[in-house]
């Protein structure tokens, strides 16, 4: 495992200038991703924030060849990169090595690119997936998502008179990653980067496909000044609202567990997207939401327990 | 269809190849076509009546006859995705799909032109949902023809056959780099049997050539960018490049055909003219049904009437000018049209023929035009249908009759005429 040092030395593969949000922690996702990739690499993007605020026409922020297809296409579009350099490394017309990584927001990876990013599992290319998910369309400007949490103030789930939030729970991605049995399978978050970049490098040493779900917060979306992004990642993490997992060759194993486990009101409190919930008539709905989130946990820890 | 005369009692000239005489459907023939090329990457999902053609290639792959990368997608939308990944990534990729199967990769084909992907694609036509129908008509591609990419529609097994060698090399010609579909029709062609003749391996691989892809994104010393967000400032000028190619392929497609002519002993052109030089009245057809307009023609003609067939080979670039150029031939033109458009003034074929004649300076008292919509969801075309168009095409240059321009061959309710009538009386 390199150093930090070691890793903000590496050569940038994302270019600046691009056209992120100040504080935007989805590009933050992309270069932790990136510098953790050894050698030749390919990158696709689903059509979201990273594809846009990248490739402008004429200019592009990608030091390493890039392709954008579609929305919903990105795992599709990578395994036809992949499976031509199957093809032509098999022919011999191509002497070397290189890596394929995907990425795509959670509507892209979630939502309407679900069924490409199966197929692409399934099949086995020899791609990285990398979902970076901000939890609902940031591009578009904040429309509710399937990883959009319970009760979230978004654009489609506003806060009425008879309506407060999204009113169902996220799907689990992860968990429908793993049930691909596929052989790496992790969660990530943007402020802890060599947990992220651990499971980056574990992921590119494994031949076949690969996907990680990496948390990033969305100053817009979340409604949180962007210079406390990282915090705010931190207490995702340490109210076990999002947990830093792994699931290698069908293994589970929590690569962090806080050392305190925080009332998820802590969390929500720094979000205006959850601002309705600090009203004394919705702790009803905060207190659902710290019961979905702890049987998640417990489940989660039960599961390690019995691997 | 044509070209079943026995090949020993051809007077061919010396360059062209030997070639073997076997019996294949259409499906099976557009296979041995892609086992001759061997693409690097094929993409397919099945759906009827494509799937014999994905099972005679799976064939090849499972016995090691092609080395190609067999993606077996999820989707005919991952089919087109995963093609242009593989074709961006500098590998020669195919697909081939029917109706509901491209109607779900539409998005996805546009954005395979506007890149410049010389992907192949063989369609077998069949009729799009709703309701749904498994069988022949030309709804599906027609649903694509402004996409983009350059369209070749086939008479016979031979002709699928040897479009899908020929779009290769129009599709990798430096100055078109477009996709190219290569339509048969569904059951008519893909599931019959037919006498035709396969060029031998070598002379295939000698015809299609190496292909030698620019920017491949797999030349990771030279990093693009393929896909990039493009704002109002270039877009508009990245759409007309997208002409320009179109126009390119309209002036390359001829030698690249006159090509394969001398190759093969087969020469074809962007239109095929069938005894038009003094014809009267002519039909105007794509696909499989031109080979039952040919062997009416052949009847009426020993009756002394004279009546011709233009049968349109590359439907996109649309052949204008050829088209003009054989049709005022003709003093009176049924355009049959295996599609409708709603809403249209016409079939699509039919809008185009017009629109071309009234740019060609070609008046209604020139040529008389009509229009008849056949065949859809795989209605059968007789050779009385035809005999019917030519009998009307006639009395209508006797007698001056009008009545509707756009009429319905083979259909039951005789109201819908009047509907249609009725509408034209509206404009």
């Amino acid at each position: 495992m390199p150093t930090l040092r070691e890793l903000a030395q590496r050569e940038e593969v994302l270019a600046g200038g691009h056209r992120a949000c100040v504080g935007c922690l989805s590009t933050v996702a992309l270069r932790q991703v990136m510098a953790s990739v050894p050698g030749d690499v390919v990158v696709g993007a689903a059509t979201g924030c990273m594809e846009v605020v990248t490739t402008i026409y004429p200019y592009t922020s990608w030091k390493v060849p890039f392709i954008h297809n579609a929305f919903e296409n990105v795992a599709a579009t990578v395994s036809g990169v992949e499976a031509a350099y199957q093809a032509l490394r098999r022919k011999g017309k191509i002497d070397h090595e290189i890596k394929f990584v995907a990425f795509g927001g959670d509507g892209g990876t979630y939502d309407i690119g679900l069924q490409s990013l199966s197929g692409a599992m399934e099949r086995g290319h020899d791609m990285l997936y990398v979902c970076y998910n901000n939890e609902a369309y940031m591009n578009t400007g904040v429309q509710r998502s399937s990883a959009t949490p319970f009760a979230a103030w978004t654009s489609t789930s506003p806060v009425g008179t008879v309506e407060v939030g999204k009113k169902d729970f996220p799907k689990d991605l992860t968990e429908i990653m793993v049930a691909h049995h596929i052989p790496y399978v992790a969660q990530a978050a943007v402020h802890h980067w060599k947990d992220l970049a651990t499971k980056v490098q574990k992921a590119m040493s494994i031949r076949g496909p690969k996907f990680i779900n990496i948390l990033a917060p969305c100053t817009l979306g979340w409604k949180y000044p962007p210079e406390i992004g990282l915090d705010v990642s931190r207490l995702a993490v340490d109210t076990c609202a999002w947990a830093l997992y792994e699931v290698e060759n069908g293994k589970r194993k929590l690569t962090h567990r806080p050392r305190e486990k925080k009332p998820i009101i802590e969390y929500l409190k720094v979000q205006d997207r959850f601002k309705h919930l600090l009203k004394p008539e919705n702790q009803t709905i905060v207190e659902q939401l710290q019961k979905g989130i702890d049987e998640r946990w417990n489940r989660l820890i039960g599961g390690q327990a019995s691997a | 269809m044509t070209n079943n005369k026995p090949l020993e009692t051809l007077e061919l000239p010396a360059t062209v190849r030997p070639q073997r005489v076997v019996a294949l459907t259409g499906n099976e023939a557009v296979a041995e076509a892609m086992r001759q090329i061997d693409p690097d990457v094929v993409a397919a999902y099945p759906i009827t009546p494509q799937t014999e053609l994905m099972h005679a290639f799976a064939d090849f792959v499972a016995n090691g006859k092609v080395s190609t990368e067999f993606v077996l997608v999820e989707s005919e939308h991952s089919a087109m995705s995963a093609s242009i990944g593989a074709s961006a990534a500098g590998a020669r990729a195919m697909t081939a799909t029917s109706s509901q199967g491209l109607a779900l990769m539409w998005e996805v084909v546009q954005i395979a032109s506007s890149l410049r992907l010389p992907i192949v694609m063989p369609v077998v036509n069949r009729a799009i949902s709703g309701p749904i129908n498994i069988h022949c008509d030309h709804s599906d591609t027609m649903g694509c023809r402004d996409s983009g990419w350059i369209q070749i529609f086939s008479e016979s097994a031979q002709e699928a056959y040897d479009h899908t060698l020929i779009a290769l090399r129009v599709a990798e010609h430096p100055n078109i780099l477009l996709p190219v579909m290569v339509t048969l029709d569904g059951f008519i062609l893909s599931h019959t049997m037919e006498r035709l003749e396969i060029l031998d391996d070598e002379t295939v691989k000698e015809f299609v050539g190496e292909y030698h892809p620019d920017h491949p994104l797999l030349d990771t010393k030279h990093p693009v960018t393929v896909g990039p967000l493009d704002l109002p400032d270039f877009f508009f000028e990245h759409k007309r490049q997208e002409v320009e190619a179109q126009l390119a392929a309209a002036e390359l497609m001829p030698a690249i055909l006159k090509e394969f002519g001398t190759v093969s002993g087969r020469e074809y052109d962007v239109i095929e003219e069938y005894e038009m030089d003094d014809a009267e009245t002519a039909i105007v057809v794509l696909g499989s049904t031109a080979g039952t307009v040919k062997s009416v023609v052949n009847e009426l003609r020993r009756e002394g009437r004279k009546v011709g067939l233009v049968k349109i080979r590359v439907f996109r670039p649309f052949p204008v000018r050829d088209l003009v150029r054989a049709l005022t031939k003709a003093e009176a033109v049924a355009v049959l049209d295996r599609s409708i458009a709603f809403g249209s003034a016409g079939g699509p074929v039919f809008d185009e023929i017009r629109s071309s004649f009234f740019g060609g300076g070609v008046s209604p008292a020139e040529v008389k035009v009509l229009n008849y919509i056949y065949g859809l969801g795989g209605r059968d075309v007789k050779d009385s249908d035809i005999r019917f168009v030519y009998d009307e095409l006639e009395t209508l240059l006797h007698t001056g009759e009008t009545g509707s321009a756009v009429r319905y061959l083979g259909l039951r309710d005789s109201n819908v005429e009047q509907v249609a009538l009725r509408l034209e009386e509206n404009q």
